[in-house]
């Protein structure tokens, strides 16, 4: 039973989900919609569990020295903070322009985010220098091709041949359109086979 | 006289440098105020008056429960005559022709279609569409009534054939692999044959083993398939006794992750070995993730990444960070825009469907390797309705193509 009864959860609302894709009428669709408010509520407590799973493991870090322990301090701190800025009730609320919430927000966080993601400039320099060594065939055309795209993406391409856009607007519209299409098909395809595994119980790795 | 001028990062240098530079800015900027003016007076609004927008024509959106209907229309001829005085068109909608007009959206001026998604089936409605200049808004004639029917069935009969169709030959194969008429062969993927090399080399090396599951909760199906991929390395990871990171970046990810590794720990018989704080959550923001990750990834060294499931732009700062750690990276996803990332910086990758196909894959069981056999064999149907629709459209008949055009 312990076993039996998930999966006939399992099966119920994998089978349900599929019938509500090709009945869109009111009291389906509602049960659909209600199902998914549901997903929403369940992961609201779930932010809680997060909160205070991070806290847990930062304070035992910090309680037992573990290495690098001073960064969990740091950690707490802005965790904290932010809690009281954000929970606190400012006027008319903390989500507004100017709210100290909103200030560490714009001034802290988003330059800190801003910083991570500029990393992906560098990091695609050195990938692109690996995965553009010409060491066999195919190395050698995706190199050719990469050179032609990049040089048809920037003003400086059309300026040494006009021609460089057009032919990068071929490639990504028809050879890179084609391989794209191929693999989402495939996608598709795995991703059903992978429900109907779930839905029938035959996949169940999770639950042993 | 040189000896009397300051050395160079000398203050009185440093103060020099200051004032030259900061008097080159003013002058630039004083120069370039006369132009600017200049041209903002050129970029100045038109207060032309504008015609209002022509056509406008209200159907009740096809295959949905009832509540939406679409508008179109003619764009302002204003738009052809003096380009950029229409900045945009808000749709009016009432509940009778002399009522009361409430915008229920705004679209931009190149656009000429809009669905309103906030009605009530069988209710009618009066629509206009509103050209809005910087000073002043100009109404067409109202249209209507219309009403938002309720359908029953969604009607893209091609999609539902279609999924009909891979469902029923998966099926079958389910049932050829447990009646074992025939013998079930899948071809050996190259990155699931890495993931005993990987593990091997983590615990030769005395090191742990990271996974990641991607940056998306257990809603998305890529989670799904990377815990079910999870199940598998962390029972080899248990077998060999190397320890196993997996950090999360959703709570309800970590929840299902720790269910999952705790009963790979029970099933080889080392659920003493199980860490719960090594299955643990960072944060929900992406880039707040990827600092966390990354730290691991400098601080522990593992030798084995592993990067299966949803990713977005933190796909290539993880991989190239762990080739900078020397470790052997796996990656896998169904993100197409992130595939190339993953295939140039690390060792081995799960392309698109072998994410969802790795969990089947792995446990060689005949009935679930029958599922992929399934697949392909779908896979050989769909390449058949390409050539013939590739064929019809060469004929200049397009009753195919728009058959299985979606709505």
């Amino acid at each position: 039973m312990k076993r039996q009864l998930p999966l006939a959860i399992i099966f119920a609302m994998g089978v349900f989900t599929i019938v509500t894709n090709f009945i869109p009428a009111k009291p389906v669709a509602d049960v659909n919609q209600m199902f998914r408010n549901w997903y929403l509520g369940i992961i609201t407590f779930f932010t809680f569990l997060g909160t205070i799973n991070l806290a847990k493991v930062n304070v035992e870090r910090t309680r037992d020295r573990s290495r690098d322990w001073q960064y969990s301090i740091i950690l707490l701190v802005a965790l904290a903070t932010q809690l009281f800025l954000g929970f606190y009730k400012w006027s008319p609320d903390a989500l507004r322009e100017g709210s100290p919430f909103m200030y560490v927000y714009f001034n802290l966080q988003f330059p800190l985010e801003a910083t991570m993601y500029s990393l992906l400039a560098f990091f695609m320099t050195s990938a692109s220098f690996r995965a553009f060594r010409a060491r066999n065939k195919e190395a050698l055309l995706l190199l050719l091709a990469a050179v032609v795209v990049m040089l048809g993406r920037v003003p400086i391409g059309s300026s040494i041949w006009d021609g460089f856009p057009k032919v990068t607007e071929w490639i990504m519209s028809y050879p890179n359109a084609a391989a794209k299409r191929g693999i989402m098909i495939g996608i598709d395809l795995g991703l059903i086979s992978m429900a109907l595994r779930m839905i029938l119980g035959i996949e169940r790795s999770y639950m042993q | 006289m040189w000896c009397l001028m300051p050395s160079e990062g000398s203050l009185v240098f440093r103060r020099i440098k200051f004032a030259a530079v900061t008097a080159i800015v003013i002058a630039l900027i004083l120069a370039a105020l006369p132009a600017l003016a200049a041209s903002a007076a050129e970029s100045a609004p038109e207060t032309a008056p504008i015609a209002p927008v022509s056509m406008v024509s209200l159907t009740d959106t096809p295959h949905d429960g009832g509540t939406s209907i679409d508008i179109t229309w003619r764009v302002s001829p204003t738009e052809a005559t003096n380009p950029g005085t229409v900045i945009e068109y808000k749709i009016m909608r009432a509940d009778s022709p002399t009522g009361e007009f409430k915008e229920v959206g705004a679209v931009p001026v190149t656009t000429t279609a809009f669905s309103d998604g906030s009605t009530l089936p069988g209710r009618q409605y009066w629509y206009r569409v509103d050209a809005l200049s910087l000073t002043a808004s100009v109404s067409s004639e109202t249209s209507g009534p219309a009403a938002s029917i309720m359908q029953w069935y969604n009607g893209d009969t091609s999609v539902l054939i279609l999924v009909v169709f891979s469902c029923l030959s998966i099926l079958v194969y389910i049932w050829i692999a447990r009646r074992k008429v025939g013998q079930v062969f899948v071809r050996r993927i190259p990155a699931l044959d890495a993931f005993d090399e990987a593990i091997g080399r983590a615990t030769e090396m005395g090191k742990p083993v990271l996974y990641i599951a991607g940056g998306l909760d257990i809603d998305d199906p890529q989670t799904v398939a990377s815990m079910n991929i999870l199940a598998r390395v962390a029972a080899k990871v248990a077998t060999y006794g190397t320890r196993l990171m997996v950090p999360c970046c959703r709570a309800m990810q970590m929840s299902m992750a720790r269910e999952t590794v705790k009963e790979s720990y029970l099933r080889v018989g080392k659920p003493d070995d199980y860490r719960e704080e090594d299955i643990r959550y960072l944060t929900d923001d992406q880039f707040g993730f990827v600092a966390g990750v990354d730290g691991i990834m400098m601080r522990e060294k593992p030798a084995a990444n592993f990067y299966l499931g949803a990713f977005y732009a933190e796909s290539l700062i993880f991989a190239e960070t762990g080739f900078s750690t020397g470790a052997i990276q796996i990656a896998g996803t169904a993100m197409i825009d992130q595939l190339p990332f993953f295939v140039a910086a690390c060792d081995y990758t799960l392309i698109g469907e072998e994410l969802y196909a790795a969990g089947a894959s792995l446990s060689q069981d005949p009935v679930q390797l029958g599922t992929i056999k399934g697949q392909d064999a779908a896979k050989a149907l769909f390449l058949v309705i390409i050539i013939v629709g590739v064929v019809f459209s060469l004929l200049n008949k397009p009753i195919f193509y728009e058959w299985f055009s979606v709505h």
